[in-house]
């Protein structure tokens, strides 16, 4: 078959140059930055990694047009150099490229003869494309546990991790320099945890499991078929609105309505609530739990049902004593992903729970998320080897790991109980 | 009979049948009221959003009187017209005469009653009309915040006055701002647009497209069509499924460390955010895939082989386009979850003050939730309308996706 | 076990405490599903003494016709009743028939056995409870050991009356579904295809304890297969399209048919 010949010589030509240059691309900065570090002008440059790195980058933005102009007059006698190495590297690479597209067409090429089995040969690169395609997936979760233990270990070099899984206080301040006084760094995480549960786990379910149960049984038992087509997708709208602006919203007027009414109470109340950000995290919520209890509800067999209605049962009696205690383990397991989706949820709390880490039971109080740190930790001066922007990641793994075990559990449970009525 | 037969019809039995029944009636309202309350709760956030919202769609403008030759701007119309227009325009000081005009206009106030950005109108209006500078011109110029602030009664007194006095002598004129679909963010909530915004929010919806759909469709072909069941099979879906459920701010940190500490790559740029959200999106587009996959009957696989089609012609010339819509939709739902992102795209920095729109995806950009974001932390009153317009924006263009989504869904279904 | 010949024989003797009167008068009933009618026109008597069997091939309507006489058609949506029946003279289809209690006094059993994913105890406690039907736990005791003696299953599972119901077999499902039925003291138990979904061996179990439980309770049982049929009931009722074609004592239906149709059915001429 002619077509697979040519697509064979191609795949030779364009693959192995497109390694090329793919490799090329991602190794080209640091020998960029290497050859402009020999160069003569770069002996001027202060010692200080952060403030080398600083006008490194101005002068590369120069040399590549982004800048118009610059801060550091360093960076304008620098930035020559790093065009110079820019463009040099950039010529190496395509013409190595270049080099590898002829060799490998040409190898192809050669390669051609009547009995070529040019379509077995294509058909097994395509599958291993494929593979390589979903070996993606695997590179990704291994990339995300790798990078975020290997930060974690970094900051356990800085803080022991026992102060930082059991330790009660939480204000992560770092010295800037050696010398700056009040540089106490506390990074006890309780009261982030206990923030993170108190808002996804209580607060929130509080609101998510009866609306989203009972809307699940009105909609399966009580319901009409047409009512139930609109209402249901209607509810999912709840899942697809974006988490900033229920954010928004709870800062906007959630949080003031909060306030007021727990100042009404006599209870000591602050603008930025956990109540608040509770209640809006619950409301989006909502469909998680409906969605899975709705399914477990409607996977009960008919039969079920009708045996519970020919002894004499009301339809509310059916529901209560026999349908949900049936589809209990798909509910159950619907509330768990509930959960892990609420516990990981960062705009809503950043925007109306705040940062002020504080282990309190009051709800109308102020208090901060594993997330809400997470985002506040790597906002502002990022130094990259502090313990400050460390301890985002060793949260950053602390959520991860919860959200994969409550993950597996709730498939584990939900697998049981489908197993159950296959 | 060894049992008493059952007094059906005795006092006790009827009033437990009572008591039932209003139980029964006692759940079946409380399961309509949960439904009614949240979707009530749904009702509130978007009737609050389009209340707060449509004000951003809208500007006040006052009329400001600009007589040109008596003003200090040296302007030659003849100069306007010939090459080096441009230069011409950018180097006289418009903003000044502007600020003149108001102040002889208005008195000492005049320059704060108008909008630091409101001398662009007058620039692109002279830009259009270059004999423009040589006459007297009326330009209704969109008014401060300070004064629109005034206007509904917060602020210093004599603002407060100056409204009054401006409304009452039909200075004051309202009317759309398109401007806001096509400007981008500005210190002077007046002047701000989501362009910028958007733009960065479609090259990076580009970049997650172009990387997520192939790598997510060929993964499902593989995982549906070639993949024996074997460990790595399983360990690959369990993967897949995980990762779905990942919460996105980790997909942040993943980009931070990787592509920005790791690689160097540009920060806030788009390229890293598409990454970002592909790596997050690619699940989903996975599993979509998969399951459109699933529903094509194997008799179709088997008619291909059966006519001697190869492994490969099988599954990419009679397969795939048979599951196309499904994998379509999936995909679309996919984005427009990437779309409202906004936790992983502040890990990776795309948080910075943005005043023109990126000319491409290495450029630093914003997207328009992060821009939400920014906005709704101003202490500016005004933030406040154009945050709910933008949100409205947002929700809007989600809206289109999904319904565009169902739609596909409803037209290219089919029944085995 | 009976065979057709020995039931049909001793039904004129069985002794009975109370030789009620008719227990269902149906007149004129038509069902309709949306615009299909299922049911079409039918009449007839069921008396307490005897086992009435509902015969025809399948599709026919008497499944749907079973329904209709403890209001179950009501649960499905677009169902519509036409005609009157009573139960003891009363109207079951008024509005002053209340339809839990109906169903309390009118059983049911499945095709295919249904417990619940609850303990032996639990399930055959499920009906007394909501009705409220015991004092105490050891009144309720005593309703659970005696409907599941009833029901021929007591000596299996008297040890291990906390073991999921779902664990035992089919035929002992189908048992504990009827001693479930029995619980809550019915005058009527009708049954749907009881034992079709059950071994032989089962079944003919099934077939015994209906001899035992006849009298008691009036049993109405839907059957495809005749055979049983003839075994179990005194009187039977061909139904073919949703029309009862002949109704009589069992034994003159199985040898002297008076319709056509009927002889067509009885000798196999269609299934």
């Amino acid at each position: 078959m002619p077509s697979f010949h040519g697509w064979y010589v191609a795949l030779w030509a364009v693959l192995p140059a497109l390694a090329v240059f793919v490799i090329w691309q991602m190794v080209s900065p640091m020998l960029v930055t290497e050859a402009v570090l020999q160069s003569p002008a770069a002996a001027a440059l202060p010692a200080d990694p952060m403030a080398r790195n600083a006008v490194l980058e101005e002068a590369r933005a120069l040399a590549t047009g982004e800048l118009a102009g610059a801060f550091n007059p360093l960076s304008n006698s620098i930035a020559p150099a790093f065009a110079a190495a820019i463009g040099r590297y950039a010529m190496l690479g395509s013409l190595l490229a270049l080099i590898v597209a002829f060799a490998g067409g040409a190898f192809g090429l050669l390669r051609i003869r009547p009995d070529l089995r040019a379509r077995t040969k294509v058909e097994r690169l395509v599958m291993a494309v494929l593979l390589i395609a979903s070996l993606i997936a695997i590179l990704t979760t291994a990339g995300i546990v790798l990078s975020l233990l290997f930060e974690t270990l970094r900051f356990f070099s800085y803080v022991s991790p026992s102060e930082f899984l059991f330790g009660l206080q939480w204000s992560p301040q770092t010295a800037i320099r050696a010398d700056q006084a009040g540089s106490s760094g506390a990074f006890g995480a309780i009261p982030l945890f206990w923030g993170t549960i108190f808002i996804g786990a209580i607060i929130a379910m509080l609101v998510a499991v009866p609306l989203g149960l009972m809307s699940a049984i009105y909609l399966t038992q009580y319901a009409h078929r047409r009512a139930r087509q609109w209402l249901k997708p209607m509810l999912e709208i709840l899942a697809g609105i974006p988490t900033v602006v229920y954010g928004y919203f709870a800062a906007l007027t959630v949080a003031p309505a909060v306030r007021d009414f727990g100042v009404s109470l006599g209870i000591p109340s602050s603008s930025e609530s956990a109540l608040a950000a509770g209640l809006v995290m619950g409301v989006m919520i909502i469909p998680f739990v409906s969605s899975m209890a709705d399914d477990s509800l409607a996977a009960v067999p008919q039969s079920m049902r009708d045996g519970s209605l020919a002894v004499g049962a009301t339809p509310s009696e059916t529901i209560r004593r026999v349908l949900v205690p049936a589809a209990l383990p798909g509910i159950v397991g619907g509330v768990l992903l509930a959960v892990s989706r609420a516990i990981g949820e960062t705009m809503i709390v950043v925007m109306a729970a705040g940062l002020a880490a504080n282990l309190t039971a009051n709800p109308f109080a102020s208090v901060t998320t594993v997330t809400a740190q997470i985002v506040g930790l790597l906002t502002g001066d990022q130094e990259f080897d502090s313990p400050k922007t460390l301890a985002a990641f060793a949260l950053g793994l602390t959520l991860f790991a919860i959200t994969f075990l409550l993950n597996v559990i709730a498939l584990q449970v939900v697998r049981r109980y489908r197993e159950a009525y296959e | 009979m060894n049992r008493a037969a059952t007094e059906w019809s005795g006092k006790a039995m009827q009033e437990r049948l009572r008591r039932r029944y209003a139980s029964e009636r006692r759940f079946r309202r409380i399961g309509f009221a949960a439904i009614a309350l949240s979707l009530g709760f749904l009702l509130f956030l978007l009737i609050t959003m389009a209340v707060n919202g449509l004000g951003g769609f809208m500007e006040t403008r006052v009329r400001i009187d600009v007589d040109f030759p008596r003003s200090d701007l040296f302007l030659d119309p003849a100069a306007l017209q010939g090459p080096g227009a441009a230069t011409a325009l950018a180097g006289a000081d418009i903003e000044g005469a502007v600020a003149a005009a108001a102040q002889s206009q208005y008195g000492p106030l005049g320059p704060a009653l108008i909008s630091d950005a409101a001398w662009l109108r007058v620039r692109e209006a002279i830009a259009k009309e270059p004999s423009l500078p040589g006459r007297k011109a009326t330009f209704w110029l969109p008014i401060s915040s300070a004064l629109d602030a005034a206007a509904d009664g917060e602020g210093p007194p004599e603002l407060k006055q100056a409204a009054q006095r401006l409304a009452s002598a039909g200075a004051l004129q309202r009317g759309f701002n398109l401007r806001f679909l096509a400007s981008s963010d500005a210190t002077d909530p007046a002047a701000v647009g989501i362009w910028g915004a958007f733009k960065g929010s479609l090259l990076t919806m580009l970049v997650t497209i172009v990387i997520a759909f192939p790598i997510g469709v060929l993964s499902a072909v593989y995982l549906e069509e070639y993949a024996p069941r074997n460990r790595w099979t399983t360990i690959i879906e369990v993967s897949i499924n995980n990762l779905a459920a990942v919460p996105s701010i980790i997909f942040g940190l993943l980009g931070l460390a990787v592509f920005l500490n790791f690689m160097h790559m540009p920060r806030s740029a788009p390229i890293v955010g598409g990454l970002t959200l592909a790596l997050m999106t690619m699940p989903v587009i996975v599993i979509a895939a998969r399951n459109a996959l699933t529903a094509v009957p194997p008799s179709v696989r088997e008619a291909a082989l059966g006519i001697g089609a190869s492994q490969v012609q099988m599954v990419f010339h009679h397969v795939l386009p048979l599951a196309l819509p499904g994998i379509l939709t999936g995909t679309i739902i996919g984005m427009a979850r990437a779309l409202g992102e906004t936790a992983p795209l502040l890990m990776i920095g795309m948080r910075a003050f943005i005043a023109t729109p990126p000319g491409g995806i290495n450029e630093p950009a914003t997207v328009l939730p992060v821009q939400i974001f920014l906005w709704s932390d101003e202490v500016n009153r005004g933030f406040v309308e154009k945050t709910s317009a933008a949100i409205l924006v947002l929700l809007a263009f989600l809206m289109a996706m999904n319904g565009l989504a169902i739609y596909l869904r409803n037209k290219f279904e089919q029944r085995w | 076990m009976m065979t057709a010949k020995e039931n049909m024989s001793i039904d004129r003797a069985a002794p009975c405490d109370d030789l009620d009167d008719v227990k269902f008068r149906v007149r004129g009933v038509s069902v309709y599903y949306g615009d299909k009618k299922a049911v079409d026109d039918v009449s007839l008597d069921i008396r307490t003494e005897f086992v009435t069997a509902f015969i025809g091939p399948s599709g026919c309507g008497k499944s749907t016709f079973l329904r209709t006489l403890n209001r179950m058609n009501d649960t499905i949506p677009g169902a519509r009743v036409e005609g009157r029946i009573e139960l003891d003279g009363e109207d079951i289809y008024s509005s002053s028939m209340d339809v839990v209690q109906l169903r309390a006094r009118v059983g049911m059993v499945f095709q295919k056995p249904n417990p619940f994913p609850k303990s032996i105890y639990e399930n055959v406690a499920y009906g007394p409870r909501i009705h409220g039907l015991a004092r105490d736990k050891t009144a309720l005791d005593e309703i659970v050991e005696r409907s599941l003696q009833r029901a021929g299953l007591w000596q299996e599972v008297k040890d291990r009356l906390n073991e999921s119901g779902t664990a035992l077999s089919g035929g002992q499902q189908q048992r504990l579904c009827i001693a479930r039925a029995i619980a809550v003291d019915p005058e009527v138990i009708l049954m749907d295809e009881p034992a079709s979904a059950l071994d032989p061996i089962a079944t003919a179990r099934i077939e015994e304890l209906i001899h035992e439980l006849r009298g008691r309770y009036a049993i109405v049982i839907v059957t495809h297969n005749m055979q049983q049929a003839a075994r179990v009931s005194q009187r039977t009722a061909f139904f073919h399209l949703g029309e009862l074609v002949e109704y009589g004592e069992t034994s003159d239906i199985f040898t002297r048919p008076k319709v056509p149709r009927t002889q067509d059915y009885i000798t196999g001429r269609y299934g």
